[in-house]
C-alpha cells in the first residue's frame, strides 16, 4: 500500500499491466521519452523499450486508427490523446470504426483497446484543453466511457479497461492528477466498469456526479446545515452507468441533484434525470436539479472557475432542491 | 552557399501484358505460371458474371445499392501474391481478391442485401469487412501490419483504396505511420480515374498518385492495373520486401471503372462515351483471353464451358444468399459488446413484451396503464 496521486496510480496500473501482458503497448504524442505531457507515462519507455511505449507521429486520427489495427490483430493498445479537445480528429475512427467493428462483423473483428484522455477544466490550460465531452462518446453504441475521480478507483478501473474485450475511453480528470493522495494497494485489483460508488451516505438528498466535481461536491456538502443529510454518488463509469445505484438512492431520498462540468443541454445529466423519472417518478419529492457548465464554449482560464460547477453553485442547487 | 539537389526521384511504370494480349517475356519471367493465368482468367470471368448478376438483382429489387467491380478485376492478382497469413483490408471494389483470399462469395451479396452477416469473416481468414467510408481503413492496415511486426509474424497487410481516397487526411496519416514506424503494409491505390463524378484531374495536382508515397519515405511504383502480370509482380515483390525489411510499399494501379460508381449512379452524366470505349479495349479479361489463346491454352469450347460453369456457380451463390432467413430484430443487440450492458439487455429482452422494448418496469406505467394487448 502506498500513498499515491492519480498520476502515480495510473502509472502503476500501466506498469503492472505491461509487465503482465506483452500485448499491451502504449502509443501517443510525447508518451515515451518525455513521459507524457502530464508525466503519466513517466519511466515506462525506459522500462519497456521503444517498441512498447511509442512516440507516435503527431496525428490523432492516425493514433486511433492504427491502434484499432493493432487491437484487431491481437495487441492490447493503449493510445493516448493528449487532451480531450484533440479527440476531434480521431472522432471518426473512434465512433465509426472502433465502436462498430464488433457489431458489423458479428464478433469476428474486435477492438480491445483503452483510449486514455486527460479531461476537464480547472488547471489554467489554453483553449481546447479543458472540455468535458463524455456524453458525446457515451451516446455512441459500442464504446465504454470511464472517468475515475480518485487514485484507488483509477488503478482498478484502468486495469479493467485494459482487460476489457471492447474499446474503452478512459477519461482522466486533469484537475485531480495531483490534487490529493490516497492509499493504493501495490497488488493488482480491478473495479468493474459500470459500477458507481457511494462516496458519502445520506438520507435526504442524492447528489450524482463524476470526475473532478466529486471534490467540489464534497466541499459544498461541508457548508450545508448539519440536519441535511446528503448522499454523494460518484458514477465512475459514464457508459454503461450504474442506474440501479442511483435509483436505489433516489427511492430513499426522493431528491436528486446532478453535477457535471459539461454544458447542460444534452449533458449526461439529462440522461440520468430522464432515467430517474422513468424508474422512480412516484418517489420524487422535488424536481431534479442540474448544476453544470453553461451552454457556451468553455471560456479561457480567467473565467473557468465561474464556468465550472464550483461549491457555491452546487450548494445553491442542493439547497433549492432540499427546500422544494 | 550553392544550390544543391536535396532530393530527386522518378516513378516507374510497369507493364507486362499489353492490351492486345502480347506479353513481355523478359519481364514476365518467374511471375505467373500458365496454370495460374488460367486460374485467374476463370476466376475473374466468374467475378464479372457475378457483377452482372448483382446489377440485375439490384435493378429487380432483390438487392440494395451495389458497386460494380467490372473492369478492375485484375487487382485480384494481388491475392495470388498473398500468403494465407496476410491480411486483406479492402475498400469495396476488390471482390476478386477477397474471394481468392477466402471470403465466401455469398458474403458480398449479403452485405449489399442489407445483412450484416455478409461481413462475418471466417475464423481462418485474415481480412476486414469491406469499408464503406473512404480512406479510413488504411490506418487499420497500418496498425495490423504493426501488430504483425511486433508479434514476429511473417505477414503483410494489403490494403486497397481508390484515387479519391488519397485526398482524405487518414490516407496521409496511414502512409506517414507506415513509413515512420516501418511496418509491412502494401498500399494499393486503384486509380480508376473517377471518384464518383470527380475526375482524377480535379482530385490532385500530382502527376501521379504513386509519387505521394515518396513524401512518406515509401517505395512506390505505377503499374498497368489491367495487366495481371504487372499487378502480380508488383504485389509479390512488395510483399517480399515488406516481410524481409518490415517496410511499406505503394502500388498505383492504372485501371478504369467500366460500370457506374454504384447502381445509384449514372456515369453517363459526367463521363465521355469515347473515354469509356477506349478503356473497354483495355479490359483485363479481353487481353487475358487473347494471351491464353495465343499460347493454345484457351479456345471457344473452353470458353463455353467456363460461361456455363460461371452461370451455374453464381446462380448457386445467389440462391445461398437469398435463402438465408431474415434475422430477427433481437439480433441487432447481440454484438454491440462482448457482454451486453444491463440497459441494452433490457431493451432486447422486453422487445416481445407489451412494452415493445421500452422498459416495462416504469412504475408509473405499470400502475396506470394496462398492457396494450390485454
Amino acid at each position: 500500500m502506498s500513498n499515491l496521486t492519480l498520476v502515480q496510480a495510473i502509472n502503476l496500473a500501466l506498469t503492472q499491466e505491461m509487465e503482465a501482458d506483452d500485448r499491451v503497448i502504449i502509443l501517443g504524442e510525447d508518451v515515451g521519452l518525455n513521459g507524457g505531457v502530464f508525466r503519466v507515462t513517466e519511466g515506462l519507455q525506459q522500462r519497456f523499450g521503444e517498441d512498447r511505449v511509442v512516440d507516435s507521429p503527431l496525428a490523432e486520427s492516425g493514433i486511433m486508427g492504427s491502434a484499432i489495427g493493432l487491437a484487431i490483430a491481437g495487441m492490447r493498445p493503449i493510445p493516448e490523446i493528449q487532451f480531450e479537445g484533440f479527440l476531434g480528429p480521431a472522432y471518426d475512427q473512434l465512433v465509426n470504426h472502433a465502436g462498430r467493428y464488433r457489431t458489423r462483423s458479428r464478433g469476428s473483428v474486435t477492438v480491445p483497446m483503452t483510449v486514455r484522455v486527460p479531461v476537464g477544466g480547472g488547471i489554467h490550460a489554453p483553449e481546447l484543453h479543458s472540455d468535458s465531452p463524455e456524453a458525446i462518446y457515451a451516446h455512441h453504441p459500442g464504446l465504454k466511457v470511464v472517468m475515475p475521480a480518485s487514485p484507488f478507483d483509477a488503478k482498478g478501473l484502468l486495469i479493467s479497461a485494459i482487460r476489457d474485450p471492447d474499446p474503452v475511453v478512459f477519461f482522466e480528470p486533469k484537475r485531480l492528477y495531483r490534487a490529493f493522495r490516497e492509499e493504493v494497494p501495490e497488488d493488482e485489483y480491478t473495479i468493474p466498469i459500470g459500477q458507481g460508488k457511494i462516496v458519502e451516505e445520506g438520507s435526504d438528498l442524492t447528489v450524482v456526479t463524476w470526475g473532478a466535481p466529486v471534490l467540489q461536491c464534497l466541499e459544498a456538502m461541508d457548508s450545508l446545515p448539519d440536519d441535511l443529510s446528503v448522499e454523494l454518488i460518484d458514477l465512475r463509469t459514464i457508459y454503461p452507468y450504474d442506474a440501479d445505484l442511483i435509483v436505489e438512492s433516489v427511492k430513499k431520498t426522493g431528491r436528486c441533484v446532478i453535477v457535471h462540468e459539461a454544458p447542460k443541454t444534452c449533458g449526461f445529466g439529462a440522461e440520468i434525470a430522464t432515467m430517474i423519472q422513468e424508474r422512480c417518478f412516484l418517489h420524487l419529492q422535488a424536481p431534479i436539479q442540474r448544476v453544470t457548465g453553461f451552454d457556451t464554449v468553455m471560456p479561457y482560464y480567467k473565467l473557468e472557475l465561474e464556468y465550472l460547477p464550483e461549491a457555491a453553485r452546487i450548494t445553491q442547487g442542493i439547497t433549492a432542491c432540499a427546500a422544494y | 552557399m550553392p544550390i544543391e539537389v536535396a532530393y530527386e526521384a522518378k516513378i516507374e511504370r510497369l507493364s507486362i501484358l499489353d492490351q492486345n494480349g502480347k506479353l513481355d517475356e523478359k519481364l514476365a519471367k518467374d511471375t505467373l505460371t500458365d496454370k495460374q493465368v488460367v486460374q485467374l482468367y476463370e476466376h475473374f470471368s466468374t467475378c464479372r458474371h457475378y457483377d452482372e448478376v448483382a446489377f440485375k438483382l439490384q435493378r429487380s429489387g432483390r438487392m440494395g445499392t451495389y458497386p460494380q467491380n467490372m473492369g478492375q478485376e485484375a487487382a485480384g492478382a494481388v491475392a495470388l501474391a498473398a500468403q494465407k497469413q496476410d491480411w486483406m483490408i479492402p475498400c469495396y471494389r476488390e471482390n476478386a481478391a477477397l474471394f481468392l483470399h477466402g471470403l465466401p462469395k455469398e458474403n458480398i451479396l449479403l452485405h449489399w442485401m442489407g445483412d450484416e452477416r455478409g461481413n462475418e469473416i471466417p475464423d481462418d481468414v485474415n481480412m476486414l469487412p469491406i469499408s464503406i467510408p473512404i480512406g479510413t481503413h488504411m490506418l487499420h492496415a497500418a496498425g495490423i501490419a504493426w501488430a504483425m511486426k511486433l508479434r514476429g509474424e511473417k505477414g503483410v497487410a494489403f490494403t486497397f483504396f481508390g484515387d479519391g481516397a488519397t485526398s482524405e487526411g487518414d490516407f496521409h496519416e496511414a502512409m506517414n505511420f507506415a513509413g515512420a514506424l516501418n511496418v509491412p503494409v502494401v498500399f494499393i491505390c486503384q486509380n480508376n480515374g473517377w471518384a464518383i463524378s470527380t475526375a482524377r484531374s480535379k482530385q490532385t495536382a500530382s502527376e501521379t498518385f504513386a509519387q505521394k508515397a515518396l513524401a512518406y519515405g515509401i517505395k512506390t511504383m505505377q503499374v498497368d492495373g489491367n495487366d495481371i502480370f504487372a499487378v502480380y509482380k508488383a504485389a509479390r515483390d512488395a510483399r517480399k520486401r515488406a516481410v524481409k525489411e518490415h517496410k511499406p510499399f505503394f502500388i498505383e494501379t492504372l485501371t478504369y471503372r467500366l460500370g457506374d460508381h454504384t447502381t445509384a449512379d449514372d456515369a453517363r452524366r459526367y463521363r465521355d462515351a469515347d473515354e469509356l470505349e477506349s478503356w473497354k479495349k483495355k479490359d483485363p479479361l479481353i487481353r487475358m483471353r487473347k494471351y491464353l489463346e495465343s499460347k493454345d491454352l484457351w479456345n471457344q469450347s473452353k470458353q463455353k464451358k467456363l460461361e456455363a460453369k460461371a452461370k451455374e456457380d453464381v446462380s448457386a451463390i445467389v440462391k445461398r444468399a437469398e435463402g438465408i432467413e431474415k434475422p430477427t430484430i433481437d439480433d441487432i443487440f447481440d454484438y454491440t459488446f462482448k457482454e451486453l450492458p444491463i440497459e441494452t439487455r433490457r431493451q432486447r429482452d422486453t422487445l416481445h413484451t407489451h412494452s415493445l422494448g421500452q422498459f416495462p418496469e416504469q412504475e408509473t406505467l405499470q400502475q396506470t396503464a394496462a398492457p396494450a394487448h390485454a
